[in-house]
């Protein structure tokens, strides 16, 4: 194979496993940040404590977090088919990933807010904040850079998961990886689609770290 | 009419080891413009009786009356807005770390829909009436101590306010420190004619700037007078102990035990 070709497969790859990283990642949010949130409030010391609602929540988030993401994967393929009307490529490995996604988001989500001090909670409902406002306004801006080292964390593993879809023609790094490496014994092929997919993990962690030190200031 | 009136109030927390009877039938009266004291030993409930007063914590039974309105009978929205004018400080201060000192005052002015320019002004005001103007772009971070318990002063000031209630306020103060923000308290009680209440266990706090003092013991109500009344002629065991076991020491020693939480 050419060295150009090789080159314009890795650049295709690699746009293919950023649209199906970010957009699922994105899509994550959209569900994981209010479950999260809602995991949160409802939780025993929350401002919305429902213990009932908290254990099916709970339960749920955990059950799908369980299940391995190959599993997922093969698990919801006719749910896959049914929303974008085939079960391979990379836009359909957007399903799962976004399924795997939204619990595993929850969850961080609902670690980070926990970190904000009950006290400045309690000194926000204390001056009449109604429910939204301890939210939007306490919660979600206090806990702000351990989200954003939450996002980090996010795009990471589901890089690592959309690279596993590669199994079963999820298109991507991962699925050129997989191809070239494991099925035709091209070993070069795979070694430099594992270097790009380590420097896509860097620089996440890397913009994610800069914007979080940034943003912080509770340094002075 | 009295501003602040508690009618036959009871808490009880259950907790693994049992029932902790936090308060028990706790009656008074505190009259507009007062600033009222509550001394006792930790753990005699005073915190939980503040805690009541604007129903952060809610009593098993009794009355909270602001202004004659009795606040357990109000929906969650209505209490959410006779909150918005009753301003608390704490021990430790519970600034909002990621928002700067002139944002943290404008907190209440947003969450009553203040139009953004209008809220920054009065901000600013408030800051200048606690000696603060200069910070107003620093984060709380960057403050000392006494300067975050004043930017939460200026932002209980934020809430228009005609009630201030002071949990330790200066309890993680040095003595210093102490008497400064005890002298601003006194000077907005004047300005403004705002009631403050006062959760202490530190003489020197009530004996500074008091009106009237009651005393807390083990959740009951044990003596209550004028600050005079009640240091200079002690009625009961309780406020003897308070008295004479705590030897007023503002020193280094007791902040460090209020820390560790021994008092
Ligand atoms: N959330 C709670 N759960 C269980 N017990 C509590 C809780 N808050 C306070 N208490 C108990 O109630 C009593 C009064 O506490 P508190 O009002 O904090 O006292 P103070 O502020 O005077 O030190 C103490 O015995 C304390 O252990
Ligand atoms: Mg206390």
């Amino acid at each position: 194979m050419a060295f150009s070709d090789i080159v314009s497969m890795l650049w295709g790859g690699t746009g293919e496993t950023l649209w199906m990283v970010l957009a699922s990642t994105a899509i994550g949010y959209l569900g994981g940040l209010p479950l999260g949130v809602l995991l949160t409030i409802t939780d025993t010391d929350g401002i919305s404590a429902h213990p009932v609602l908290y254990k099916i929540l709970d339960l749920i988030v955990n059950i799908t977090r369980s299940i391995p993401f190959l599993i997922l994967l093969i698990l919801i393929q006719p749910f896959t088919k049914l929303v974008v009307g085939k079960s391979y490529g990379t836009t359909a490995t957007i399903v799962p990933l976004t399924v795997a996604a939204i619990p595993f988001i929850a969850r961080m989500v609902e670690s980070s807010l926990k970190e904000v001090d009950k006290g400045v909670i309690e000194a926000a409902r204390s001056m009449g904040s109604g429910k939204m406002a301890v939210i939007l306004k306490v919660l979600i801006p206090e806990a702000r850079i351990s989200l954003l080292v939450g996002v980090t964390i996010a795009l990471g593993t589901i890089l690592g998961y959309s690279a596993m879809s590669g199994v079963v023609g999820g298109g991507g790094l991962g699925d050129i990886a997989i191809r070239y490496g494991y099925y035709r014994y091209e070993t070069e092929i795979m070694i430099i689609t594992v270097v790009v997919l380590v420097i896509l993990m860097q620089l996440f962690q890397w913009a994610g770290n800069l914007l979080a030190k940034k943003l912080d200031r509770r340094r002075g | 009419m009295a501003i602040i009136e508690v009618e036959h109030l009871y808490k009880t927390y259950q907790s693994k080891t049992g029932e902790v009877q936090a308060l028990q039938d706790i009656n008074l009266s505190i009259e507009e413009g007062e600033i009222f004291g509550v001394i006792g030993l930790s753990g005699a409930g005073k915190s939980t009786f503040v805690r009541c007063l604007n129903l952060l914590e809610r009593p098993n039974s009794g009355k909270v009356l602001i202004d004659g309105r009795d606040l357990l009978e109000l929906s969650e929205r209505e209490l959410s807005l006779e909150r918005r004018h009753i301003g608390m400080i704490f021990q430790h201060f519970h600034l909002l770390m990621q928002r700067s000192v002139l944002r943290n005052v404008c907190y209440p002015m947003e969450i009553r829909k203040v139009e953004k320019k209008e809220a920054r002004q009065k901000a600013l005001e408030y800051l200048r009436t606690v000696g603060l103007e200069d910070k107003a772009r620093a984060y709380p971070v960057q403050l000392s101590g006494g300067q975050k318990q004043r930017v939460a002063i200026a932002r209980a000031l934020a809430c228009e306010p005609r009630i201030i209630l002071c949990d330790e306020a200066t309890s993680a103060l040095d003595p210093q420190t102490t008497r400064t923000i005890l002298a601003l308290l006194k000077e907005i009680n004047q300005l403004y004619g705002i009631t403050i209440v006062i959760i202490t266990h530190e003489m020197r706090v009530v004996e500074e700037i008091c009106t009237r003092v009651a005393v807390l013991d083990q959740g009951r109500l044990a003596e209550m007078g004028t600050v005079k009344e009640v240091f200079e002629n002690p009625k009961t065991p309780a406020a003897r102990r308070l008295l004479f076991t705590k030897d007023d020491d503002w020193g280094e020693a007791d902040k460090e035990e209020v820390e560790h939480g021994i008092f």
